[in-house]
């Protein structure tokens, strides 16, 4: 069969790395450029199925020199298939901006042909080999991939943010900065954010719902998990599991009854309303997680203390705490977070401008009144300070919600 | 000796059971009230017909006007109270009302007549009944006497107090079926149904499925391996209402990006208004079938911002199978597809099928994304997005409480099914 011969392979990956990096790269080249590029997928095809065959012919005897000289080939082949004018575009155009664009499709094409064709013979290959193959070739397009839909959304947001309404009107494509505008100009969303719509309030709100419901948790899930990880009482395992269900149960069951309730006794619009919830949803969670690390811990030091005389009370402030120090602290950031993002009891209750957190303010500003920068700029400033405790916490967090401690 | 010592540990042990009682009761007593009570009130408000306006108690208005200037003696003036029911649907039982007359002042004459008395310059009147929607007057007749012309004093600086009881619709006895009725048989409770299906099979699958590739790549070794896995978990741990905008502005359909970027690179010919249009037409060997739109994007931000949380436990889990079987089937000569259809995939069965439970569950719940992408328009509307429609939208607080517990009944066959599989995985 063909498709087990190394041509065959070259001719495959060859091709489709020189398709896939034209796309990326136009669509880079568009968004940064800020000018109307046309996507041609045909001639760096061709060029890139040609150059897997020139590479599995003679991989063994390149050199560096034959690197660069390739690549260029490469670039100048464009040129050719185009007669001197690639992307048609108009002569006044930055003719640099373009060659740098080309040579750089042109440079990862070709790194892309090496790794995916790297000690693949010309003949037939093996079961084995011809699977290695395939799988690196999914692997290198599925990593790019992932990182660029990840990406994407993240850029569009902070890019939007950073410009203004005519130019965004004008082209819709046109993300490059002006680096020489001031500071004023470039973060003018933001400025108008924090002086004409309470930003610094919600902010403020924001930062003070979370904090206050990072404290109540932690005040009574530290005694609770432990309580769970040490201690022996009938129906122990009913109750942990009962608490994983906790959590299945929606907010949107609870809140028509909550905001009934509330409204009644006067509660609603306020910030109070929020922190009497917010822990009821984070307590759950965090019981969970501490309650792994503590039942980590030895117990032989509890059970040392116990005989010196210690009480269980004592042994949770002057042992299990300080023990657990660092998870305390994730696990308290980690609820810092989930009550930062909430998003539906806050729309729900909260009605008066003056006590809007992040989530609340930013919903109020999507309204056709308010341009799409300032909305993006509000995404990003909600984002930052969970981005800023996510990679201060990664690796805690990551092993936290492996082990099941998740909410949703 | 020995039953001493087990004497000794049954109390160590009932003062623990004891102590652990004592520092789960908080947690116990916030779950029980703020998840556990307001699910039976959820129940208990599905039965009731009960609208958003409602939540405002009725309450007795009144207002006081002075009529006519306060000169000398000979001349009367007016006291008016205007009393008026704020509510349009109930009415005020036992109103009584009070007003302390200044001493400056005389009465001639109240009306109506029979209402009021007044003792000590104290002013009390008892309405008795005050109907729905109903309003009345009380009108004082008032001269000034000696006293006023040394103080002068207005009849407006004391305020009147009142006292009435009405019915609270939250907690009357007033029940009906009408919430339920509505709900099943409104038309769009099969299309609901159907998009909350699609939406939750589609959607859990979907991340499970996008996680477990994400899983393959991430498990191999590499540069920056550490930084790409971080990089993965953004779409999950950013806020909702972030991202979601973030979408709605990039497939927008005048400025957003990937429409012009599309109609740039000669794609597509006009916009397409991907969160907004309920179906599009596809054509596939010239049979043209009706592709739905707008909930496959929903679908598909679902996809994007969950599929990191499978993603995280898939590869948690390949990161605890022993290196030595991989290399025990490499000798054998087992091929890399082979190895992760016969080794890996086995291994990962058991937390595959959890995760798919645990985001089935979740997913059917979610409301924040649809409301935000789409506000459940265009073909999008889930069960929870309908509570919302219903309860404030329509202002209907019953019938949202009825969806609820339709979502809630859905949730509980689905937390069985999963309390009886969890058992065989440590979850």
């Amino acid at each position: 069969m063909f498709w087990k011969y190394g041509l065959f392979c070259s001719i495959f990956a060859g091709s489709i790395w020189g398709a896939f990096w034209q796309i990326i790269f136009t669509m880079m080249g568009i968004l940064t450029f800020g000018i109307p590029l046309e996507l041609d997928v045909n001639q760096m095809l061709i060029i890139g199925l040609v150059s897997g065959i020139f590479y599995i012919n003679f991989q063994k005897t390149i050199s560096m020199k034959i690197h660069l000289t390739t690549i260029f080939t490469m670039t100048l082949l464009v040129y050719v298939f185009n007669f001197g004018k690639p992307y048609q575009i108009n002569e006044s155009l930055n003719n640099i901006n373009i060659f740098i664009l080309i040579f750089l499709t042109s440079a990862v094409t070709w790194i892309s042909i090496n790794f995916s064709l790297n000690k693949i013979s010309i003949g037939k290959l093996s079961r084995y080999d011809l699977e290695n193959f395939y799988i690196k070739l999914m692997w290198g397009l599925g990593l790019i991939i992932f990182i660029l839909i990840t990406l994407v959304p993240f850029y569009i947001m902070i890019m939007t943010s950073l410009k203004n309404q005519q130019s965004l009107i004008l082209n819709p494509l046109d993300f490059s900065l002006n680096i020489n505008s001031d500071f004023k100009t470039l973060f003018n969303s933001y400025i108008e954010l924090f002086t004409d719509f309470n930003f610094h309030l919600f902010l403020m709100n924001s930062f003070f719902v979370s904090c206050v419901t990072v404290f109540i948790t932690l005040f009574f899930s530290i005694p609770g998990a432990y309580a769970l990880a040490r201690l022996r009482f009938p129906s122990k395992k009913l109750f942990s599991s009962s608490v994983i269900l906790i959590y299945l149960i929606p907010s949107i069951v609870l809140v028509i009854p909550l905001y009934a309730i509330f409204s009644q006794i006067g509660l609603r619009n306020s910030l109070l309303a929020l922190i009497i919830v917010y822990p009821a949803t984070t307590i759950p969670v965090a019981l969970y997680m501490l309650r792994g690390y503590f039942s980590s811990l030895s117990s032989e030091i509890d059970d040392a203390a116990l005989m010196d005389g210690l009480s269980r009370v004592q042994i949770i402030f002057k042992i299990a705490i300080p023990l657990s120090k660092p998870a305390i602290v994730s696990v308290g950031l980690y609820v810092f977070m989930i009550a930062w993002n909430e998003f539906l009891i806050a729309f729900m209750f909260l009605d008066d401008p003056s006590i809007f957190t992040l989530s609340r303010g930013i919903m109020s500003l999507n309204s056709s009144e308010v341009p799409q920068q300032h909305l993006m700029a509000g995404a990003v400033i909600a984002t930052i300070p969970v981005m800023i405790i996510f990679l201060y916490l990664e690796k805690f967090l990551i092993s936290g919600l492996s082990t099941g401690g998740v909410k949703e | 000796m020995f039953n001493k010592f087990k004497k000794n540990e049954s109390k160590l042990y009932q003062k623990e059971r004891k102590l652990a009682f004592f520092l789960l009761l908080p947690t116990i007593f916030i779950i029980l009230s703020i998840v556990i009570f307001p699910l039976l009130a959820n129940f208990w408000i599905s039965f009731k017909p009960i609208s958003l306006g409602d939540l405002r108690p009725p309450k007795l208005i009144i207002k006081e006007n002075l009529r006519g200037k306060l000169i000398n003696k000979d001349k009367t003036a007016e006291i008016h109270y205007r009393y008026r029911n704020s509510s349009a649907k109930y009415d005020l039982n036992n109103v009584i009302f009070n007003d302390t007359i200044p001493k400056g002042f005389t009465i001639k004459k109240i009306e109506p007549n029979d209402t009021c008395e007044i003792k000590d310059k104290n002013l009390t009147c008892n309405l008795e009944k005050v109907p729905a929607k109903s309003s009345g007057k009380i009108i004082l007749k008032i001269t000034t006497n000696d006293y006023w012309k040394k103080n002068k004093d207005n009849p407006k600086n004391t305020r009147p107090t009142t006292s009435y009881q009405s019915k609270n619709i939250l907690t009357s006895f007033e029940f009906t079926f009408d919430n339920f009725k509505k709900v099943f048989s409104a038309t769009e409770f099969i299309q609901v149904l159907k998009v909350s299906i699609y939406y939750t099979i589609f959607g859990t699958a979907g991340a499970l499925l996008v996680g477990l590739f994400a899983a393959q790549i991430l498990q191999k070794s590499f540069k920056g391996r550490t930084f790409v896995r971080g990089l993965l978990l953004f779409p999950y741990i950013s806020p909702v209402i972030a991202v979601a905008f973030s979408w709605v502005i990039l497939f927008d359909p005048f400025s957003g990006v990937v429409n012009s970027m599309l109609i740039q690179m000669n794609v597509i010919d006009k916009p397409i208004n991907f969160f907004g249009q309920k179906y599009t037409d596809i054509s596939i060997f010239g049979y043209i079938f009706k592709f739905p739109l707008a909930l496959s994007m929903v679908i598909a931000f679902e996809i994007w911002r969950y599929f990191p949380l499978s993603f995280l436990f898939i590869l948690a889990r390949m990161q605890s199978l022993p290196e030595d079987v991989f290399d025990a089937a490499e000798i054998d000569g087992a091929s890399p597809f082979q190895q992760f259809y016969y080794i890996s995939l086995p291994f990962l069965i058991g937390i595959i099928s959890i995760l798919f439970l645990l985001r089935f569950i979740w997913t059917f719940n979610k409301f924040d994304d649809i409301f935000l992408l789409t506000g459940g328009n265009a073909g999008t509307r889930t069960f929870t997005v309908n509570v919302y429609e219903q309860a404030f939208a329509i202002s209907n607080l019953g019938a949202g409480a009825a969806v609820a517990v339709v979502i809630f009944t859905f949730l509980l066959v689905f937390s069985l099914v999963f309390i009886k599989y969890s058992k065989k995985e440590a979850f």
